[in-house]
């Protein structure tokens, strides 16, 4: 009995030990430099760095200047029409994936489909910056066919195609991963008892598949809203994110008070997104 | 059949969408003219070549393979053994632990590589290749807990207790024993954490200073405008990136 006790303990010991660099990482270089930040976003800029004197003026400047706020619904206005956009375009081409192409060919059309997940998100932006430029490969088919040429470059749509591709892709994995998950059981009995396949589809496969949406719309969100890289290239300067504006404190102005404030508003919109989605998942009936 | 069509069409127009850049810009890499837009002009290298006579371009390869090294070396080290020890012990907190370590994932990057910065600045700790190492383990330590943990299970436990009973100390047990049980799960952590620190921008822009890595590299080479040679840059990358992720697949496929 003794014995026994002892290798316990002796094991709850070699785990904490295992556990603790990992943890210490975790500590000093994540909630330390957190926590530092929240703090930091009390202080306030000088012309030389910051001085402590504990005040919420980062925030109310945040609510007062249009400049900011308006960086904050710009950046809500994107990621929302991203998100739904995705979702749009990723849904069917996940069911056609899951229903219509053989089962083994099922894996080679969605790697496919993911292939330019991983070319560098910086590379990408510049790819579409191309695509889209004036005289980029759009406006030279637009123009072969004799069609009005489109301005897209540098522009809230050119950030919205570039965002919405990349995400369309996440979407597709994650909302294919729902659907193969599906008994097919379920359809059968639906059939069964008359159902149609517009109807097995609205009552049964679409609200199955619904939490596995909304993950993957709110993985969408949250790494939509903190990107700088996108909308710095592909956005021409105008109608900044927010991203661009903690940057531009970080940079031009120098400003990291400010700048962590923004951060903590950005921290603050995700959370919100996501309680939004714990919220609407345990709700009854879903 | 009308079914069949729409289905195909659909998938056509979505892999057009997805590809569309791709083709766009390894195609213009091969441009025989100054800009990467079209007309095509015809085939040349000269573009590649100009990326790989470029010293800064070369240099921030090398930083960027070091740190990617680096960097998912560390992390692979910390995510195994806590996925280790919180795999194989009923600890009360485990479950705190868990949550402390993968809370990272669930971060901005920004706000990661801010953090970082305004702790440099206050502790004094200059900016250089080891703080952006140190940036991508904060990232990349989560990931690589998070695949050795889904990795672990009863036969490992088993395999572990019965080396252990056999007089095996504990190093030589996780070394000899735990380590190549999950092999392709450690590769294939080894091999993500590799493309993600690769390719990250903003942590490396914030805490990099003279020496940079390539995304940063890339950055101040989208100033100067469209260019082929950035298309070609971009070629290269996006196929070391693709093999990496090639690589770890088949890792894991092994493993099924």
């Amino acid at each position: 009995m003794s014995r026994a006790l002892g290798i316990e303990a002796r094991d709850r010991r070699r785990a904490m030990l295992l556990t603790a660099p990992a943890l210490v990482w975790t500590l000093v270089f994540f909630v330390l430099p957190f926590a530092l930040m929240a703090a930091i976003s009390l202080w306030q800029a000088t012309a030389t760095g910051m001085i402590r004197t504990w005040s919420l003026d980062n925030y109310t400047a945040f609510f007062t200047r249009p400049a900011y706020l308006g960086a904050a619904l710009n950046s809500i206005e994107i990621t929302v029409t991203v998100t739904v956009l995705s979702v749009l375009l990723a849904y069917p081409m996940a069911w056609i994936i899951a229903e219509e192409v053989p089962r083994r060919y099922q894996r080679l059309a969605l790697t496919l489909a993911v292939i330019p997940f991983w070319t560098s998100y910086i590379v990408r932006s510049y790819a579409w910056s191309l695509v889209l430029s004036r005289k980029g490969v759009v406006n030279d088919w637009l123009a072969g066919w004799g069609l009005p040429l489109l301005d897209l470059a540098n522009s809230r749509a050119a950030v919205v195609i570039g965002f919405t591709h990349f995400f369309t892709m996440l979407l597709v994995l994650t909302i294919y991963a729902s659907l193969v998950q599906l008994p097919p059981n379920l359809r059968r009995a639906a059939a069964d008892l008359g159902a149609g396949p517009v109807a097995i589809f609205r009552h049964v496969v679409l609200p199955l598949t619904l939490p596995g949406v909304m993950v993957g719309a709110f993985l969408t969100f949250a790494l939509c809203i903190g990107d700088y890289v996108t909308p710095q290239i592909l956005g021409g300067g105008k109608d900044l994110a927010l991203p661009q504006l903690v940057m531009l404190q970080v940079g031009r102005r120098a400003d990291l008070p400010m700048a962590s404030a923004l951060s903590i508003v950005l921290m603050a919109l995700v959370t919100l997104a996501y309680l939004a989605m714990a919220r609407w998942m345990k709700e009854p009936g879903k | 059949m009308i079914r069949f069509a729409v289905s195909a069409t659909y998938m056509a127009l979505i892999y057009a969408f997805i590809f569309l850049p791709v083709y766009v810009l390894v195609l213009f890499s091969f441009q025989d003219g100054r800009f990467p837009i079209p007309p095509f002009k015809g085939f040349s290298l000269r573009w590649h070549q100009a990326v790989l006579s470029d010293g800064h371009l070369m240099a921030a390869l090398g930083h960027s393979f070091v740190v990617a090294v680096l960097s998912s070396a560390v992390s692979l080290l910390l995510g195994f053994l806590a996925a280790r020890g919180l795999a194989h012990a009923r600890l009360r907190g485990a479950g705190v632990a868990r949550g402390l370590i993968t809370a990272p994932l669930s971060v901005s990057y920004l706000v990661i590589g801010l953090g970082l910065l305004a702790s440099f600045n206050l502790a004094n700790v200059p900016l250089s290749l080891m703080t952006v190492t140190l940036g991508h383990v904060v990232i990349n330590a989560p990931l690589c807990f998070a695949i050795c943990a889904s990795a672990m299970g009863a036969p490992q436990l088993a395999a572990e207790r019965a080396a252990r009973d056999l007089g095996a100390g504990e190093i030589r047990v996780m070394a000899l024993v735990t380590a190549p049980m999950i092999l392709p799960a450690l590769v294939a952590a080894f091999l993500l954490s590799m493309t993600f620190s690769w390719d990250e921008f903003i942590i490396a822009f914030l805490l990099s200073r003279f020496d940079v890595t390539l995304p940063v590299e890339l950055w101040s080479l989208l100033r100067s405008g469209l260019n082929p040679k950035t298309n070609a840059i971009g070629s290269l990358v996006f196929l070391v990136s693709a093999f990496a992720v090639l690589a770890a697949e088949l890792a894991l496929r092994r493993r099924a």
